[in-house]
This record gives C-alpha cells, sequence and structure tokens, in this order.
C-alpha cells in the first residue's frame, strides 16, 4: 500500500478535470501525476524530501513525488526561525528541499540538502509520463511531521502509508465529489490535517483551492471567487473570518458553501452557536485527531450539530460541545489513571486503536501498547450515547491537594460570564496545595469584572476547589497560528509575574 | 493459487481489471477475472486466456468488493470488463457508508 495510488487512481478516472488551482495557476490529475513523477526520479536519491512553504501547486507534486519515491515527506514550517529550521534539516540530511527562494534564502544550509528549483517542479507536467511501478511496502514511512515541540526539541511523528491509505480507505468514497465541489485549503502543509486534505480530496476528486497563507478577507475572496463547496478550518479562522464579515459586509452570502469542517483546537460553544447562525444551510462537521492517527477519529456530523441545536434535553443539547463519535474502524476507550475501563460519564484518559493510529516517533519508537492501544494523552469522557467530550491535555491537568482538576470546566465557567470574552486556566505552584489554580482573562470591549466577582461567579458554578486563586486580565492570549492557546506561557507569566 | 494479504496487488489476465488486497485472512485462494486466474502485476498473461462471456459483468475503478463472508476485502485500482470470483463465486460490491468530509 502506497499512497501515491490513491492519485493514480485520480488520474486514471478523472484524469482531465481541475486537481489543485493557486493564485491563477492549476493542474489537473494527469498533470499532477507527471509532475510527481517527474520530482520523483530527482527525490530518489535522498533519504528525505522536505518542503518550505505554504499552501500552494508545489505542495501536492512534493507530497506525491516522496510517495512514488518511496521516501519521507517533511513538510516544515516556514513560520520558524532560520536557526530552528537549519537544526530540523540537519536532522533529515541527506534532503531534498522544495521551496520558494523567500523561505530558503535566509537559511544556512546543512551539507547534503540540496534545493529543488521550485518553479520548475510545481511546472513539470509532461504530457505522458511512464508508468512506474511504485515503492510497494506498507512499512515504508510516508510522512514525518515534527511536533510543534511545547516542551523541548521538536519530536519526528512518524506516519507509514499503511495508517494513511487506512484512514482514506475508510473514510472517502473515491471519486463521490461532484464535478463543481472544491475545498478551500486554509491548514498549512505541515499540519496534518493540511495532509489529509489533499488526500481525501484528491481521492474524492474535489478540486483543492490553495490559500497560501490564511488571512479572514482573503479566505472569504477565494470562497467566492472559486466557488468554494468545503472548507476546513481551525476554531480561531473562523472567529477571525466572521469577524471579517460582521465588519464588512451586512450580509455576504456564499451561495455555493455546502459544509464547513473544524477542529484542531478547542471549539467554544458560543463560537459555533454564532458560527451556525452565520453560515445557515452550511453543514458543520467537528473533526478531532491528532498527528498521530492520521487525522480524524471522531466526527461530530451535520446531523448531530442540528439535533443538538433544536433539541429540548440538555443532555443532547450539550453534545453541540462534543467532539462526536469514533469513526467505523476507530475503538476509542476512556481509562483512569490505573488503566481500568470506564463507564459512561467518568473522566479519564482518551485511549485509541486503529490501522489509521500510528502512535510512533522518529526518536522513542512505537508509543502503542501491546494490544495496539495510543494513549492520546487527550482527558475526557463518553456520554450514554458515547459521544465523546475533550477536557484539555493530560499535561494541563491541574492537580491540587491530590485532586486532578481540569482547566476545560473552569474555562467553560468563565467564559459563560457575559463579561468574558476569552479565558484560560492553568496551574502555579503553591506552597499549601502543590499546584493552584489561576486564570488568565480577557474581558469584552467596555466590559467590567473584578476577579472577586468572577471568582464569585466560578464559586456558584462548580466545587470551590475549582475557583482560581488568582485571576490576571490581559488584552489578549497568546495563541499559535493554528489557534492553540499556549498555556506554557501563560504559566510562565503567572508564575513569574 | 496465490496468498491474499493486505496490500498485494493483482492484475487480470483477460482484461484491464487491477485490484489490490486491502482486508484478508491470509488465505491461499484462486483470484479470478472474467474467468482467468488473477495474476502479479509483473506477470505476462498466457496467450490462450479469453475473457469468459458468462463473467463479464465489469469491474469499476475505486469500488471495494468484498466475498459472501465479507472476510476478504479488495480495492479494484482499475476498472475493465472481467467480473471478479473468488474460489469460483462472484464478489459482491460493498457498499459505503456515508460519512461527511472532516478535511
Amino acid at each position: 500500500m502506497n499512497f501515491a495510488m490513491l492519485l493514480d487512481m485520480a488520474a486514471e478516472a478523472f484524469g482531465p478535470r481541475v486537481a489543485v488551482s493557486c493564485a491563477g495557476r492549476q493542474l489537473n490529475y494527469l498533470q499532477l501525476r507527471a509532475a510527481a513523477l517527474v520530482a520523483a526520479r530527482r527525490a530518489r536519491a535522498f533519504a528525505h524530501l522536505a518542503l518550505i512553504d505554504g499552501n500552494g501547486l508545489a505542495g501536492p507534486v512534493a507530497l506525491f513525488a516522496a510517495a512514488h519515491a518511496g521516501v519521507p515527506f517533511v513538510p516544515l514550517n516556514y513560520r520558524l526561525t532560520a536557526t530552528e529550521l537549519s537544526e530540523l534539516l540537519q536532522r533529515i540530511a541527506p534532503a531534498w528541499l522544495v521551496g520558494p527562494r523567500q523561505y530558503l534564502e535566509p537559511l544556512a544550509l546543512p551539507t547534503l540538502i540540496e534545493c529543488a528549483d521550485y518553479e520548475a517542479l510545481a511546472q513539470a507536467a509532461l504530457p505522458a509520463a511512464a508508468a512506474e511501478e511504485l515503492a510497494a511496502d506498507p512499512e515504508a514511512i510516508a510522512v514525518q511531521l515534527f511536533t510543534s515541540g511545547t516542551t523541548g526539541k521538536p519530536k519526528a511523528a512518524v506516519l507509514r502509508h499503511g495508517h494513511l491509505m487506512s484512514y482514506i480507505l475508510a473514510t472517502v468514497e473515491f471519486g463521490h465529489a461532484a464535478a463543481e465541489e472544491a475545498a478551500l485549503i486554509a491548514v498549512p502543509p505541515y499540519h496534518i490535517a493540511g495532509i489529509s486534505a489533499v488526500l481525501s480530496c484528491i481521492y474524492a476528486g474535489r478540486r483543492l483551492v490553495m490559500l497560501p497563507s490564511f488571512a479572514p478577507a482573503e479566505w472569504v475572496r477565494l470562497a467566492l471567487a472559486e466557488r468554494v463547496t468545503q472548507a476546513f478550518v481551525v476554531p480561531t479562522m473562523l472567529v477571525r473570518i466572521m469577524d471579517y464579515l460582521a465588519e464588512h459586509s451586512a450580509a455576504r452570502e456564499f451561495p455555493a458553501l455546502r459544509a464547513i469542517a473544524y477542529g484542531g483546537g478547542k471549539m467554544p460553544p458560543a463560537v459555533i452557536e454564532r458560527a451556525l447562525q452565520v453560515f445557515p444551510g452550511v453543514d458543520f462537521t467537528n473533526a478531532y485527531g491528532l498527528t498521530e492517527t492520521s487525522a480524524t477519529v471522531c466526527l461530530l456530523t451535520p446531523e448531530d450539530h442540528r439535533a443538538a441545536l433544536a433539541s429540548p434535553d440538555p443532555a443532547v443539547r450539550r453534545r453541540l460541545a462534543s467532539v462526536g463519535r469514533p469513526l467505523p474502524g476507530v475503538e476509542l476507550e476512556v481509562r483512569a489513571a490505573d488503566g481500568r475501563v470506564l463507564a459512561a460519564r467518568e473522566p479519564g484518559l482518551l485511549f485509541v486503536r486503529g490501522a489509521q493510529v500510528s502512535g510512533e516517533y522518529r526518536e522513542s519508537g512505537s508509543l502503542l501498547d501491546e494490544a495496539g492501544w495510543f494513549a492520546t494523552q487527550d482527558c475526557g469522557w463518553l456520554d450514554a450515547a458515547g459521544y465523546v467530550f475533550l477536557e484539555g491535555r493530560a499535561d494541563d491537568v491541574i492537580v491540587r491537594g491530590g485532586e486532578n482538576i481540569s482547566p476545560g470546566e473552569i474555562e467553560a465557567a468563565l467564559l459563560a460570564h457575559v463579561a468574558v470574552a476569552d479565558a484560560v486556566v492553568v496551574a502555579i505552584a503553591s506552597e499549601q496545595w502543590g499546584e493552584a489554580v489561576a486564570a488568565a482573562v480577557v474581558l469584552r470591549a467596555g466590559a467590567e469584572a473584578s476577579s472577586e466577582t468572577l471568582q464569585q461567579w466560578v464559586r456558584g458554578r462548580l466545587r470551590s476547589s475549582r475557583v482560581p486563586e488568582r485571576i490576571v486580565f490581559r488584552q489578549e492570549l497568546p495563541y499559535n497560528e493554528m489557534g492553540k492557546v499556549l498555556r506554557r506561557i501563560v504559566r510562565g507569566e503567572l508564575e513569574h509575574g | 493459487m496465490k496468498l491474499l494479504k493486505p496490500g498485494v496487488r493483482l492484475k487480470s489476465a483477460v482484461c484491464g481489471t487491477e485490484i489490490m488486497v486491502i482486508r484478508s485472512p491470509g488465505i491461499e485462494a484462486l483470484l479470478a477475472c472474467g474467468g482467468a486466474e488473477m495474476l502479479a502485476l509483473t506477470d505476462s498473461p498466457a496467450a490462450a486466456v479469453q475473457l469468459d462471456p458468462q463473467l463479464s459483468q465489469g469491474s469499476l475503478i475505486g469500488k471495494r468488493y468484498v466475498d459472501a463472508e465479507d472476510r476478504l476485502e479488495l480495492l479494484c485500482t482499475k476498472g475493465g470488463e472481467g467480473a471478479l470470483t473468488l474460489n469460483g463465486s462472484a464478489l459482491s460490491v460493498k457498499q459505503a457508508k456515508a460519512l461527511p468530509s472532516s478535511d
């Protein structure tokens, strides 16, 4: 199993259809395959094919070239500093590096890194490249993604061809996209969601509309100009798109847009409720997944969203804040710290198992247990119908006097206050308790609330151990470009300020 | 007879059909297309074999085929005129569950 087969099949079945477009240029499936085959001949001489780029035509070409060549595809974050990038490149040498001049020129390239002619790569669309046998080993490494490295050196997560193929074959029906379908790709190519979007769309026959780097104005412009039918966004992107729409036009309609999927970070209930109003008639899907699981493992479907909104039952309504249920072929368990499998409503650690689950790092090897289960490091619980609710990362749990406290429920309580626009809860060191609860809060424009008011508010809703001992007010919270709040920075500020 | 392991790719001896094994109990079995045993991608068909008109219902690219016990699953990676059979019994198209696009 080699995922290059996905493109081979698309080229065979609907070759002349446009596969990917970006900034006025486009490649059909035959051209994309031909370009990938040409690039694969060169890539074979290296141990890795690396990419430093935003979304564009070169990304899909490089992804499939790597697969055809049987070398790992290593997309790198172009926002990293030149020093950070050089360090990562050293770790993957000898590598063939693809990227536009603007990103490559500032780099001090280690030895054994050779740069590709980026422009030629995206244009090398020979009319009929000879079919070549694929490197067939399903155990071969397909993609290597450096994790954001919130603690120490970035780790290299490894996905093998068998993982990605299992995900695509289990979730996408070949060629089912209608001819007019187009997906707007705003998630960067070095994120698992950016890679899975390329593979899914190509196998479905859905045109990829590449947004080189996310900005709300450009997202809106492309969605309209390219008659985009679906899109994947992280929650912060959705907020910025809606704010942009509110500022720039009273009623901007997207007649072609049918579906928006979201994931990659926690979706505040207020944001999704607002989105359902701003985009009436659009299907919303919540996708929960991790790099180590080849993207999505749980889905909250459009029907789930509608049922939750319409239901008078609070348990069903609450599912708007859930990440849905596991995909077919994915098993999910909630376990206690001692390994015991927990019943519905009992919070614990989430474990997943399935053919798409890798759980492997270049440095440490496979982290799956003997039965194939992967510890996601996410905390959460299931409701009676098996809907999954997330409560944050295990690392973020606050241990106060032996009691485990998840920041998620306290953040939800703070966000429910009318004056609060954003909130994050972290642990701070405490002589009395070991760790104590602290919060950084952003107030809505013009709103006022004291720490005492907010402490009272939380006390009225949660157990007293959950009340933040310290609340600080900020103009904004630190987020990374994928919309994840950077807790370690907040924690550092609170401990040292 | 061929050992059908996940990832194994075979081609028809009598038409353009190609398949990949997706799921298999690891059995040795006679997988045929259009009545003739399927071949490894690198094999050349014997000159004499021809499509059996009784087995010319065709295969469709992108469809998944399963046996009656749902133990063996194939992905058709290139379509052709021959019908797929396992030990003489027809394979049927697996009905896919419709999932919303999540990426």
